[in-house]
Order: structure tokens, then sequence, then C-alpha cells
């Protein structure tokens, strides 16, 4: 079959861990709107949901951090955090492992991907699939590029390995949809938590629904940093998702910051 | 300093029970384990949030430790900010990339 749906989300621990310190009115039309990509994934009913994350520290670290790795596992558990904490209940997640070995395969002929068979899933993943698959019924397959520990990824490479993504999922007759969780400008868990950058952030995002392959792979890390912060650089996970959807555009279904979520809060959708 | 050993007990703190149990009953025995200099090792003991921040560590480990001692968000915050304010700015690691460029 093909990839039948894309899209992108923030995954903040506060969207779940600190949800009542949130103005309720902004924070529950954010959910609707979660709430709404949940509907549109469910709509064109995936077989599998790949999730491409960047994650903290959950599984990889700077003793052996890969740019790109892909879930392979038959089962995976989250969240890694305190579960009252975070707010979400620790749970099994199905994985879909022949899946997983037959897109590496596709892919390592243009990229050199790690894969992993242990992943224990950290927020990046679990808020996500906390609104999306609410069930924890639909196999999930993680993907991670480092946006933590530099040296990382050029944005250009990441765009090329959505291209690639891709054409793996293509190849494939499953119906796959693939979601892009990161922050825009933000300054998580620093003494600038909550600072957000909402100028910046709507000039990356114009230029992510128009699919400008030039204009959203243009930025620096130095820029990245003094503009957006250390977790701008997660933008990654939303450049995959535009190289994945090359030619098409998006839809914005919101956009807000809400500072004790640490994060200018996202939900957007792209043309498949 | 070793940043790299501070934060890599941070990372298995946090994502590995067992890991969490020695910490608890076995402190010492576990720190051994680490390549740490006397402040690390202090800073780490005294549970001083403010001080590994000016350290390096990266906040997505810190937060997780401020959390296993029990802080709440605000507290966890106001210990960062503390430790600028009595150690002086971030001395190495991701939040000093700037300032590495330029030098």
């Amino acid at each position: 079959m093909s990839l039948v749906f894309a899209g992108v989300c923030s995954h903040a621990p506060g969207i779940t861990g600190r949800a009542e310190r949130a103005d309720p009115e902004v924070r529950d039309e954010f959910y609707a709107k979660l709430d709404e990509m949940r509907q549109r994934l469910e709509a064109a009913s995936p077989d599998a949901l790949i999730v491409v994350a960047a994650e903290h520290f959950a599984n990889f670290f700077m003793n052996n951090m890969p740019a790109y790795c892909m879930g392979m596992a038959e089962q995976y558990e989250g969240p890694i955090e305190d579960e009252e904490w975070l707010a979400i209940r620790r749970t099994e997640v199905p994985g879909n492992k022949d899946l997983s070995r037959r897109l590496i395969e596709a892919m390592l002929g243009e990229f050199d991907l790690a894969y992993a068979e242990e992943w224990k899933f950290d927020h990046g993943i679990m808020v996500p699939l906390h609104f999306l698959t609410p069930r924890y019924d639909l196999p999930i397959i993680p993907v991670n590029v480092n946006c933590q520990g530099p040296p990382l990824t050029p944005l250009a490479r990441a765009y090329e390995f959505g291209r690639a993504l891709r054409r793996a999922c293509d190849a494939q007759p499953e119906r796959i949809a693939l979601v892009g969780t990161g922050g825009i400008s933000h300054w998580p868990a620093t003494p600038d938590s909550g600072t957000i950058n909402e100028e910046w952030d709507r000039q990356f995002l114009e230029r992510f629904l128009a699919n400008d392959r030039e204009a959203m792979t243009s930025y620096t890390d130095a820029e990245t940093f003094r503009d957006a912060g250390q977790g701008g650089f997660e933008i990654r996970t939303f450049i995959t998702v535009a190289g994945a959807t090359e030619g098409s555009t998006g839809e914005l279904l919101f956009y807000a910051p809400i500072p004790i979520f640490a994060v200018g809060c996202t939900v957007a959708t792209m043309n498949v | 300093m070793s940043l790299y050993y501070v934060q890599k007990l941070l990372y298995q703190l946090n994502r590995d029970r067992a890991v969490r149990r020695r910490f608890e009953e076995d402190r010492d025995d576990l720190l051994d384990e680490y390549v740490l200099t006397e402040e690390e090792r202090r800073a780490i003991e005294d549970g001083d949030v403010g001080l590994l921040y000016v350290m390096g560590v990266n906040g997505q480990l810190l937060m997780h430790y401020s959390a296993l001692l029990g802080q709440s968000w605000d507290e966890y915050i106001a210990a960062m900010k503390e430790g600028v304010k009595k150690h002086g700015p971030v001395r190495e690691g991701l939040y000093t990339l700037l300032e590495d460029r330029e030098s």
C-alpha cells in the first residue's frame, strides 16, 4: 500500500503532567485538536504508525549515539518517567517486528540507520500516543532522530531521511501512518523553561506547511540554539515528515504558546 | 570535570529500576563505578540540582533526577536559578554551545 497519513504534534511532558496548571480554555482547545488528529488518523485505517521522535536519553546516550534509529521489536513499554509526574500509566505498546525489518532493509540501501530490538518510550512518544492511540491498540514503529546530543544530523539530511522513509513505506503492502513529534522553539527543563519564540515558530511552521525544503533546512544549529533554544533542534522530526511528504503541503490545526507546557503547542497534518 | 559520567549515571538512574534500587540501598558502591570528581560526587550525594545544572548536565536528564528526589516542578526550576546565582553560569555542555563556537 503506501503512506496513508502524516502529521506532527508536540510532546512536552507538561502537556499531560502539568495539565491542571494551564489556562483551561487554551488547553482544552489544544486537546480537542489533538483529538481531531486522532480521528483523521483513524479514518485513514492504518495498520501501523511510525512515530518519528526526538527522545531524551531514554534509550540512546553519548556512549553510542545513532543519528537515526528504528525500533524492531514486537513490543515496547513506556513511559520511563514516573507515572504520576507524567500522568500517564506505564503500559505495553505493540510493535510490528516484521514490518520494521522490511522497512529497515528497504532503507539500508540508501541510509545507514541503526535498529533497536529494545526500546523504552519516554514522554516524546508516550504523550502523542496518549492522545492519538489512547487504547494502545495500533502497532507502533518508533524512529529516533538524535536531537539531544550534538553533533546532530544536518537538517537537509533529515529531509532526505524522510524521503527514504517514504520510499520504504510505499514498497510495503501495509497501510502506514507517520507522525513526527517535537517542539519548535523551546528551552525545556532549564531555568528558561516557558520561554517560547512565537515569531520564530510561526515562520518555521509556514516553511514546513508549504513544504519549502530550502527554507526549512536553512537554519544553522547555532541560529536555532540562539533563537529557538536547544529544544529547537527537534525541528528535525518535523523536517523528516516534510521529506516523507515531499511535494505536498500541510494544514495547521492548532498553534498556541502554552508556557506551563514549555512549548508552542502544535497540531498539524500533511497531505500524503 | 567528567560531565559525561555524571550524565551517564543520571541516564541509568532514570531508565533502570535496578540502578535506582542500588542508589537507594548501596549508593557508595554504585557511585564508585563512575569516574567522578569530588565536587561531582558531592553534588550527586547532596541532590544539588543547581550545581549539577551549572556543571552542564542536560536538563532532559536533570529534570528526572529532580523528580526522583521528590522535587516539584517549581522547586526544580528554582534550584537551577539558585545554582546559577551561587556558582555562576553553566560551565560546559550543551548550554555553552554558542560560547564554544565563538571561542
